[in-house]
């Protein structure tokens, strides 16, 4: 159910591939509180990267409503409260939602401070002074000003990613999507992105996280999802999907991971 | 029986010297400018063929509005006019030959449209110039598209979703994000189609573009004299190609050294 303070409410989901031979997500139901720490966890394949993508719409769902800000944005078009027909505004609508990728995908061809105030200018429309103001806070913040007119080839994994979180930030997101944010890592650099990720949470920030970072998701999770074969199988408290798993699929996954 | 080739024939060609410099001018700019109209063209078709444009969209959607899975309706809507156009027009241009576009851009396009008729420097008859640039900048257009589109589809997608999940719209990613990475890569070989351009350009001297090919025509025609010439324009080739080659190799290799920083 919709509580007062839900950002974002998913039903019924439905990515369905090849005439609905694969179904990537096959009705998924739930809502994003805002604050929540929302940790989805589930075997490879099960649809997790889907659910999390199809939140900002980087994949299209064939079946289902997300409800954000009042809209339903799975259509392309929708009646506003004069009820006049308006386009869907994807841009728009994707700077609310900050993103984290497993890859980083920051750009090669420009320094981290020149990735950190591409989107702040040429989207929200801050001048160069106050970009970058506002970038080299942020990247204080993660302990990397000193990499300001470094490119990103020549950091390592986890400063990466730490640019990676706080280029999203820059854009002062009302959320943030995380896709396996440390799979890509060494291990010794995982816990400085976690590290980042949890003060992020102290903070109160919204986050919907992908991770096999069972530690993670048992300290900073208030909420933690458990998927498979597209489906939303288990959802809880850390505690109730740790300790008191009730489906035989999370007890399976949980007996390999843990 | 005379020799294949006769040294005494070279100080009767001298004369015709000036022929051949301006010759290698006419060779150079017309390979230039080819390249430019080949590369803007280029740039135009590959973004066709590469758009997103599918006016038939709303067939393909249900009657909630979610995309079909599939079926007639669904594969009709993914029709895109623009990359169709593009497609075709690459295809039809690199399946017929350079000589027959020539001709029907110099003899057909060029006749209905008059061309104004003065020298560029004084003797590039530019209504024989501008169509031969026309005509190679159109082909080199087409292989240039290949080249550009594996160009920007050699960019990982991941850009792209970095991109727009910060908000940048679909002309904002292409241009920062994209474009800037593509274009650095295929950089060398849009330099390399310059110096098949030199080469290929020697066919424009059937519709009267006098490059080297047409000086050694020229001196042909007032000597009888063939195999000299065509002598000396082999090396005025192989001076502008082998050289540009080469030079275009060393940056290739030290841009990507420089990638590896
Ligand atoms: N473009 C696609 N075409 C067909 N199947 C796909 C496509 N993308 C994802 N899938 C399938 O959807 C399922 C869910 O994928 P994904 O969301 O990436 O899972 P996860 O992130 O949990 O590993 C997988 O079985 C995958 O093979
Ligand atoms: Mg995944």
């Amino acid at each position: 159910m919709a509580t007062r303070d839900s950002l974002i409410q998913v039903t019924d989901l439905k990515k369905h591939y090849r005439m609905g031979t694969i179904k990537a997500l096959d009705g998924v139901t739930t809502d994003v509180n805002k604050g929540d720490v929302m940790v989805v966890i589930g075997p490879s394949g099960s649809g997790k990267s889907t659910f999390l993508r199809s939140l900002n719409l980087l994949e299209e769902p064939t079946g289902g409503a997300i409800i954000f800000d009042g809209v339903d944005i799975t259509k392309k078009k929708y009646k506003d409260a004069s009820g006049k027909t308006v386009k869907l505004d994807i841009d728009g609508l994707r700077q609310k939602m900050g993103m984290v990728f497993q890859h980083f995908n920051l750009f090669p061809h420009m320094t981290i401070l020149e990735n950190m105030v591409l989107a702040p200018m040429k989207v929200k429309g801050l001048d160069r002074a106050e970009a970058e103001k506002k970038a080299m806070a942020l990247l204080e913040r993660v302990g990397l000003a000193d990499r300001a007119d470094a490119y990103p080839i020549q950091l390592s994994g986890g400063q990466k990613q730490r640019v990676a979180i706080v280029r999203a930030l820059a854009m002062e997101p009302e959320v943030m999507l995380f896709d396996e944010p440390t799979s890509a890592l060494d291990p010794e650099m995982v816990g400085e992105v976690l590290d980042v990720m949890k003060e992020l949470a102290r903070e109160g920030m919204t986050m919907v996280c992908v991770t096999h970072e069972m530690g993670f998701a048992r300290e900073v999770g208030n909420r933690v999802l458990f998927m498979a074969d597209g489906k939303l199988l288990e959802e809880g408290t850390p505690e109730q999907i740790f300790e008191h798993p009730q489906h035989p699929r999370l007890r399976d996954f949980l007996s390999k991971v843990l | 029986m005379d020799s294949f080739i006769q040294l005494s024939n070279f100080p009767k060609i001298a004369p015709y010297a000036k022929l051949f410099e301006q010759g290698m001018l006419v060779t150079v700019l017309l390979s230039l400018f080819t390249v430019m109209i080949g590369f803007v063209l280029a740039l135009v078709l590959a973004l066709m063929r590469l758009s997103n444009f599918r006016p038939l969209r709303f067939l393909g959607l249900d009657r909630d509005g979610h995309q079909r899975e599939g079926g007639v309706l669904a594969v009709i809507s993914r029709f895109n006019p623009l990359s169709f156009l593009a497609t075709a027009y690459v295809e039809i241009l690199r399946s017929t030959p350079v000589i027959v576009q020539i001709f029907i851009i110099y003899y057909g396009v060029f006749t209905l449209v008059e061309l104004p008729s003065f020298q560029l420097f004084g003797f590039i008859k530019f209504d024989r110039f501008f169509p031969g640039v026309v005509a190679l900048g159109m082909n080199s257009g087409a292989y240039l598209c290949e080249i550009m589109r594996s160009g920007i589809q050699s960019i990982d997608g991941g850009q792209t979703e970095a991109a727009r999940s910060l908000g940048l719209s679909q002309v904002q990613n292409l241009r920062y994000i994209i474009l800037p990475q593509a274009l650095k890569n295929i950089l060398p070989a849009i330099a390399n189609e310059f110096v098949v351009i030199i080469k290929e350009s020697a066919i424009t001297y059937t519709i009267g573009v006098q490059d080297i090919m047409s000086a050694v025509n020229a001196v042909k025609g007032a000597t009888f004299i063939i195999i000299e010439p065509l002598l000396v324009a082999t090396a005025i080739y192989f001076c502008l190609c082998f050289p540009t080659s080469k030079l275009i190799a060393y940056f290739e290799r030290r841009m990507s050294r420089g990638d590896k920083r």
